[in-house]
């Protein structure tokens, strides 16, 4: 008899007053959980594989499913926790790394919620966005640095290519591969219709985004995925993945397993084959050649795409932001180390990088005491939970953010962590076809806008709390911001005063 | 009428091409000295010929033009080429080739470090690079589909056909390669086996191209036997995680 290690992590209740056995779970759970008993009457489950994804709770006709922690104590150990505890069993019967979705659940400090924002009293008035003009386009790219006139007024500058967005939410990066076509089918119609852009990620563009073409950042990554002339000329900006914020200096790797036929059309690589994208660039070894493959990019596209940098925010970021400005990026995107992903190594997503908040401060405060913070728009990403968190970024100096794991909360997600199964229940983060038929573009794209345009408004109602009409004004104005429980490194680093100064 | 880059900035000898093209199918551009980007994401039914040395990204994402180099290539040649025809007459730096999804790179002579890495396949587009001398270190790294071929073509004593960590993470494609070659500078993961009755129909089309470009004698090449490498599992890490 085989002995199980690690006890399970929840326990399926089912409420058998209410349960009418109608099957409804068993149908919608991939994780097999539910099944009907040799009677073929009864719904009975079984919690072992159960992930506390909600599925069955949250579509349950009569509320009957109710999913809980399952609680079996081991002796107290504040070293030797559980959880180090079960890691060492699942290696030592596989022998494998330990591979995880999503950003890192571990309590690091979350520095949105040591900063307090100001709003003005007496002194300067506050503005009512609901009925006076409040301005929150954003416009991304390397601005010049002069402007010289003609006689008439009109300027004599050649302007470099600018982006537009009618808000400074974009979406982040994700593949087609790690997301179903579904999904990133939502976030480009909320794109369109927010003004906005979503991200294609290293995967390629699928032909059905093809309408969406003027709303989409695409990427090149090492593996160089679906690239080609037409793929970096339909599109809003491309962008050279160099790192993800959840997994610094490792690349992606799409198990041939997930590589379907839409996804080996997307790609350009054969069905079933394993999608390799190391995380170094062999054509890349310093800042020298990262500017060789921008003006590649700029080159092939006639220079009218702005070039994107993506890195992993880590220690030197703010030197390393340095020199991908003056490699010649006109948008350097920093992704801190709780963003998200679809799969990455456990210990490399708990343990590598830096938070965002701190790698953007020390950014900006670099660039503009180096006199070139206007030579790029800087983005920032790695988990903005709410509206606050965005309107404290852009005035620690972003001048837009990549947002991924909320809007893919509002199309279902609850951050059960196991995108890297392929099992999605909720048709986000697989590639089954029962399962991505669950996500419905045209109901989920309109989630997707409403969230935003909720954010939209809190940020208004925000920036006019502070007697501020347009972010501009708000970009790092780090004066918006003060500390509250902070060292005076954490101060220092932030560039902000703590709370009472 | 051949434009003549001599010393002047890419960008201006670049733009000097590209506007010929609006109007030529056929460009040629003379004393060229590094001069990048030459021929990027250049089109079907373009050609462009260059004498001298050409610049690191020679025809970067190239989109089924032609290009011909009487000269040395330096690095990133054919990177990321969707399509068309490289032909070197010399040799070419690192990174040749570098996620070719389509098209045929010819080099005359050697080429450096990390020569067709990533190199992948899609259907009908299957990518071929053929080197007449030898290849440097990771030669076909990340290899996932299309074909190279290395002839081994007037090696000097002692010189390897290949340098080392050769298909180190191959899980596609094939590699034909001439004569004799370094067993201990192969991956793990790569197995040396004869080649098909496929293969050798596949191989002498190259070859017969290699020698009309080049002017080399097609009978002296094929006295010599060829081998084919390719990886032992398409899946070199599929036991690779445990999900956590």
């Amino acid at each position: 008899m085989s002995v199980n290690y690690i006890p399970r992590r929840f326990t399926v209740i089912r409420d058998r007053e209410l349960c009418i056995n109608c099957g409804c779970c068993v149908r919608q759970c991939s994780n097999e959980c539910h099944y009907f008993s040799d009677d073929g009457k009864t719904v009975l489950s079984q919690s072992d594989a159960c992930v506390a994804c909600h599925r069955c709770v949250d579509l349950c006709p009569t509320r009957a499913l109710r999913i809980e922690k399952y609680v079996c104590d081991y002796r107290e150990n504040a070293n030797w926790t559980p959880q180090y505890q079960q890691e060492i069993c699942r290696q030592a019967e596989t022998g494998g790394v330990l591979l995880s979705g999503m950003g890192t659940p571990k309590p690091y400090p979350v520095y949105w919620d040591k900063i307090l924002l100001n709003a003005s009293q007496v002194t300067n008035p506050s503005i009512d966005p609901l009925r006076e003009p409040m301005e929150i386009r954003t416009i991304l790219g390397r601005k010049p640095e002069k402007l010289t006139v003609e006689k008439k007024g009109k300027s004599t500058v050649e302007m470099p290519p600018q982006v537009i967005l009618e808000t400074p939410i974009m979406f982040s990066a994700m593949s087609f591969g790690s997301i179903s076509l579904n999904a990133q089918k939502s976030l480009a119609m909320a794109a369109k219709e927010l003004g906005t852009l979503f991200n294609v990620g290293e995967g390629g563009l699928h032909p059905d985004l093809k309408p969406f073409t003027d709303r989409a950042v695409v990427q090149v990554a090492s593996g160089r995925f679906g690239v080609h002339s037409d793929y970096l000329n339909n599109s809003k900006y491309v962008e050279i993945k160099i790192g993800q914020g959840a997994k610094p200096g490792i690349g992606g790797h799409l198990p041939g397993e997930k590589v379907s036929v839409e996804v080996s059309n997307a790609r350009m690589i054969p069905e079933g084959s394993d999608a390799i994208s190391p995380a170094p660039h062999h054509d890349i070894y310093s800042i020298e050649d990262l500017r060789q493959l921008i003006w590649a990019i700029k080159q092939a596209t006639g220079n009218k795409k702005p070039v994107s940098v993506k890195i992993a925010a880590v220690h030197n970021i703010a030197a390393i932001v340095s020199g991908c400005a003056r490699a010649g990026a006109d948008i350097v995107a920093i992704d801190g180390f709780r963003g998200g992903t679809g799969a990455a190594p456990v210990r490399i997503r708990d343990n590598v990088g830096i938070p965002i908040e701190l790698a953007l401060a020390s950014s900006d405060q670099r660039l503009r005491d180096e006199g070139i913070r206007s030579q790029i728009s800087l983005v920032a990403a790695g988990s903005f939970r709410c509206s606050a968190d965005i309107v404290k970024a852009i005035a620690l100096g972003a001048d837009a953010c990549y947002c991924a794991s909320a809007p893919l909360i509002a199309m279902g997600c609850h951050m059960c962590q196991t995108c890297n199964t392929g099992k999605c229940n909720w048709g986000i983060a697989t590639q089954r076809p029962e399962l991505t038929k669950r996500l419905n573009p045209e109901i989920m794209y309109k989630r997707v806008v409403n969230l935003i345009t909720a954010w939209n408004h809190e940020i208004k109602e925000i920036m006019g709390g502070m007697g501020i009409n347009s972010i501009d004004s708000l970009r790092g104005n780090r004066l918006m911001l003060r500390g509250i429980g902070l060292s005076e490194k954490e101060l220092e680093i932030l560039g902000i005063r703590h709370a009472g100064e | 009428m051949s434009i003549t880059a001599g010393i002047r900035g890419y960008t201006e000898v670049n733009n000097e091409i590209n506007t010929e093209f609006l109007s030529k199918d056929k460009v040629t551009v003379a004393e060229v000295n590094g001069q990048r980007y030459l021929g990027c994401a250049l089109s079907e039914g373009k050609a462009l010929e260059i004498r001298g040395t050409a610049g690191n990204d020679l025809a970067f994402c190239l989109n089924g033009g032609r290009i011909i180099l009487h000269g040395h290539g330096q690095d990133a040649v054919g990177n990321t080429m969707g399509g068309g025809e490289i032909i070197i007459h010399g040799h070419a730096g690192d990174a040749l080739g570098y996620g070719m999804r389509d098209g045929q790179i010819y080099v005359r002579d050697n080429v450096c470090c990390r020569g067709g890495i990533h190199m992948k396949e899609f259907r009908s587009m299957k990518p071929v690079l053929v080197i007449g001398s030898n290849a440097g270190s990771f030669l076909g790294e990340y290899m996932a589909g299309g074909t190279i071929v290395l002839l081994g073509l007037n090696l000097k004593r002692g010189e390897k056909l290949f340098g080392t960590h050769c298909s180190s993470g191959m899980h596609g494609g094939k590699i034909f390669v001439r004569g004799a070659f370094p067993k201990e500078n192969l991956s793990p993961n790569i197995k040396a086996v004869s080649l098909s009755d496929e293969d050798n129909k596949e191989l002498d089309e190259y070859v017969k191209k290699y020698c009309r470009y080049f002017d080399a004698d097609y009978d002296e090449i094929m006295k010599k036997p060829f081998m084919k490498l390719i990886p032992e599992t398409s899946r070199p890490y599929a036991n690779l995680y445990t999900a956590n």
